[in-house]
């Protein structure tokens, strides 16, 4: 038994979050807010193999597991990275494994990075501004809002029976919108279906509920490593900052706001790593997991953004020193795939605790 | 990341469940301290190796190589079955391994086969009125008088001290020293002339506490541990040891299964709890807690294994677990709401009264071991390395 990353995948986080380092420091990442354009973070990211992850060998892919992809993500979300990891090297690959059939093509141009794919499952979980989307195994009708990962080639819907589909950018009857959201590294959108020709790839609503739990346990990786991003800035601030002649770090008042942020935040690394494993390797825990990974990262992330901002004082709320870029992200990832209480309530059910 | 269990250790499983099915019965009927069946239980649970693992043959233990994961299969289908996984106390959770690691060969023999096998018991004197959080401040007293210490002062929050034969104590022996250099750790019987014990009752009605004043005791003075003045690494070598025990994730998974029957059981309005939205998300709120802090438990045990670095998801162990099992407890009480505060013989009482001494219980454990306040200061200074606070110097 060994509970706890090998080499290899330290080996890999660390390279990742050195070309992160690099390759999309903050400056990066307000440019990216600015004019958004991922290109050369993304053909990088696809250089060290990431868009092929999930990809099994013989389709050109790395074929490395679910663990490996949450700590890609949990590096991502430490750079708030603004690049399509979630949508092309996750939940796709993910959906065309499940659906069975051949997408040899398809998968290896995902896995050179070639051919991205947004997301569009939300209403499946909760339907807002009473959106959704209605199929009939061929075309598609309706619409799906706060897409993730927008700039994309390919788009994965889901209809109102939990079918999925793939839809052409450029598909007839399909119309694109931005949405601009708080969280600027984050492309997001609505598409509006107006009898939309789609591909089916399952008629099968587990499929779907699979796809989205990958998808959780990645939000709630970004989550652990946004929010570990915030508490090393802040207890770096804490040890450099001077008020009443010592570091404000000195104070019980601010270290104990530190103490607070590890304490909530060390158990969420081994709670997201268990949920990643569980989907490789224990698929009776793997729902329950994702939601408890995703729901728990979310409340501790909160609790991070927070309080890592105040022990920064009026500079965290300041643009200067750019906190605020992961403020939101966990923000972000905090709604997306389904908010807490919506996630809590699908791990009860998971357990039939209730009637 | 690998859960699965080699085929040695399945068999050893095995070996425990079967155990446990077929000792079902004397399990049951396993009295606590100073009882004759509690007695012989514990005698069993050493023989099969099931308590006192590790600790060598020679001196009363089962003389097993340290092995992580026995341990830990062990712990966990004791704690599934609901069976007592044999005697505890301060005696066999803190003084023992100190006296392995510290006592000399004569203390080995004379107080560890004893003190396993129940028939030696024993209380901690650390803490006293003027010395808590800060513990090196303390100023009970041993003077050297001939082949004997003379003891003066005032212990508190000292369990189980009415019960106890032994006591094992810190002491200042040299008053001019820095005052963590000036400390001995003496152990002497709670008999001796001169030790008058006063129970000290707690906001559950209970008194397990005591406070415990010396007048003039002598003590042979052989019965010291490490030298004179040492008093404080002593204490030290095993301190961790209590503070993690004190949140154990296997008895918290425990009760919060309980919670879930609770749950289950008790309606309001005809209803069920677990269908009232509200009572329900605060359980799968706790749920995530508990997995977090189990999966957390894991990775520290597997790190011993292989030597990688938890540091920081130790330190937070005590905090964490102390917190979560307050807020379990609590969330009992007030999904039963007004039947919530039944207590002692109150016909609507609920599962004797636990969901209430738990609660109250674990606000004692978030403060004794070391408050939560001090906890964060551990993690803050020894975790993050932020700066001490200044030192004030001694009023004079």
């Amino acid at each position: 038994m060994e509970f706890g990353l090998s080499d290899e995948q330290t080996l890999l986080q660390d390279s990742i979050n050195r070309f992160l380092d690099e390759q999309a420091p903050l400056q990066r990442v307000r440019l990216f807010a600015e004019t958004p354009d991922y290109t050369d973070i993304w053909q990088g990211l696809t250089e060290l193999g990431i868009p092929a992850l999930l990809i099994p060998e013989n389709a050109g892919g790395v074929g490395l597991g679910t663990l490996e992809a949450a700590l890609v993500a949990e590096a991502l979300g430490n750079h708030t990275t603004p690049v399509p990891f979630l949508g092309s090297a996750v939940m796709a690959p993910r959906a065309l494994a499940l659906a069975g059939g051949d997408f040899a093509e398809l998968l290896g141009q995902i896995a050179a990075g070639a051919t991205t794919v947004g997301i569009a499952v939300g209403e499946t979980i909760a339907a807002r501004d009473n959106a959704g989307v209605t199929g009939d195994g061929s075309k598609l009708d309706g619409k799906a809002l706060f897409v993730l990962d927008f700039d994309a080639d390919l788009y994965l819907v889901a209809d109102s029976d939990h079918r999925l589909y793939l839809v052409e950018r450029e598909a007839k009857g399909l119309s694109r919108t931005d949405l601009e959201t708080v969280d600027k590294t984050r492309p997001t959108g609505e598409l509006k279906f107006d009898k939309t020709p789609a591909t089916l790839l399952s008629e099968d609503p587990e499929v779907l509920a699979q796809v989205i739990d990958i998808g959780r346990v990645m939000l709630a990786a970004d989550t652990l490593g946004a929010a570990q991003n915030m508490l090393d800035q802040a207890v770096a601030y804490a040890k450099e900052r001077e008020q009443f002649n010592r570091p404000i770090g000195s104070f019980q008042a601010v270290k104990h706001m530190c103490a607070e942020m590890v304490a909530g935040l060390e158990p969420c690394r081994a709670l997201v790593w268990y949920a990643a494993y569980a989907i490789d390797n224990v698929p009776a825990d793997a729902r329950l997991t994702a939601c408890h990974s995703k729901a728990h990262c979310a409340e501790v992330g909160a609790f991070v953004a927070k309080t890592a901002t105040e022990v920064h004082g009026g500079m965290g709320f300041t643009d200067l020193v750019g906190l605020h870029y992961w403020f939101k992200r966990i923000g972000y990832n905090r709604q997306m795939l389904g908010a807490p209480e919506l996630v809590r309530e699908e791990a009860a059910r998971v357990q039939n605790l209730f009637n | 990341m690998d859960l699965s269990y080699s085929s040695q250790h399945q068999s050893f499983q095995e070996e425990v469940r079967d155990f446990l099915e077929s000792h079902a019965e004397q399990a049951a009927e396993a009295g606590g301290l100073r009882t004759e069946k509690g007695l012989a239980w514990q005698q069993t649970l050493i023989e099969h190796g099931y308590t006192a693992r590790t600790i060598p043959k020679q001196y009363g233990g089962f003389g097993a190589e340290p092995d992580i994961l026995k341990t830990r299969i062990i712990a966990e289908e004791f704690a599934t079955a609901g069976v007592s996984p044999g005697l505890g106390g301060q005696g066999i959770s803190m003084l023992v391994p100190t006296l392995l690691e510290v006592g000399t060969e004569e203390q080995k023999q004379a107080f560890i086969k004893p003190t396993l096998h129940g028939e030696m018991l024993w209380c901690q004197g650390y803490s006293e009125p003027g010395a808590g959080s800060d513990l090196a401040s303390l100023t009970t007293s041993a003077v050297l008088d001939g082949d004997e210490w003379v003891v003066n002062g005032q212990k508190t929050w000292t369990s189980t001290a009415h019960l106890a034969d032994w006591i094992f104590c810190l002491v200042r022996t040299e008053p001019d020293a820095p005052k963590h250099q000036g400390i001995s750790f003496l152990l002497f019987r709670m008999d001796s002339p001169g030790i008058e014990v006063r129970p000290l009752v707690d906001m559950t009605g209970a008194a397990n506490f005591n406070e415990v004043f010396f007048t003039d005791v002598r003590v042979p003075k052989h019965q010291i541990v490490g030298q004179r003045g040492e008093g404080w690494q002593v204490a030290n070598a095993i301190l961790g040891f209590e503070r993690d025990s004190l949140a154990d994730p296997n008895i918290t998974l425990q009760r919060f299964n309980a919670l879930i029957d609770l749950m289950k059981s008790e309606t309001i309005n005809g209803q069920r709890l677990i269908d009232h939205q509200m009572y329900r998300d605060r359980l799968m709120k706790i749920q995530g807690r508990v997995m977090a802090l189990r999966f957390n438990d894991l990775r520290i045990l597997s790190s011993r294994l292989t030597k990688k670095d938890t540091r920081l998801a130790r330190l937070i162990v005590k905090l964490q677990g102390t917190e979560l099992r307050h807020d379990l407890e609590s969330l009992g009480i007030d999904a039963m709401g007004e039947l919530g505060l039944a207590y002692g013989d109150n016909p609507y009482l609920r599962d004797k009264g636990s969901w209430q001494i738990h609660y109250m219980y674990f606000l004692g454990l978030i403060i004794g071991g070391g408050t939560a306040q001090i906890q964060k200061n551990i993690i803050s200074e020894r975790g993050l390395d932020l700066p001490r606070e200044p030192k004030v110097e001694k009023k004079s």
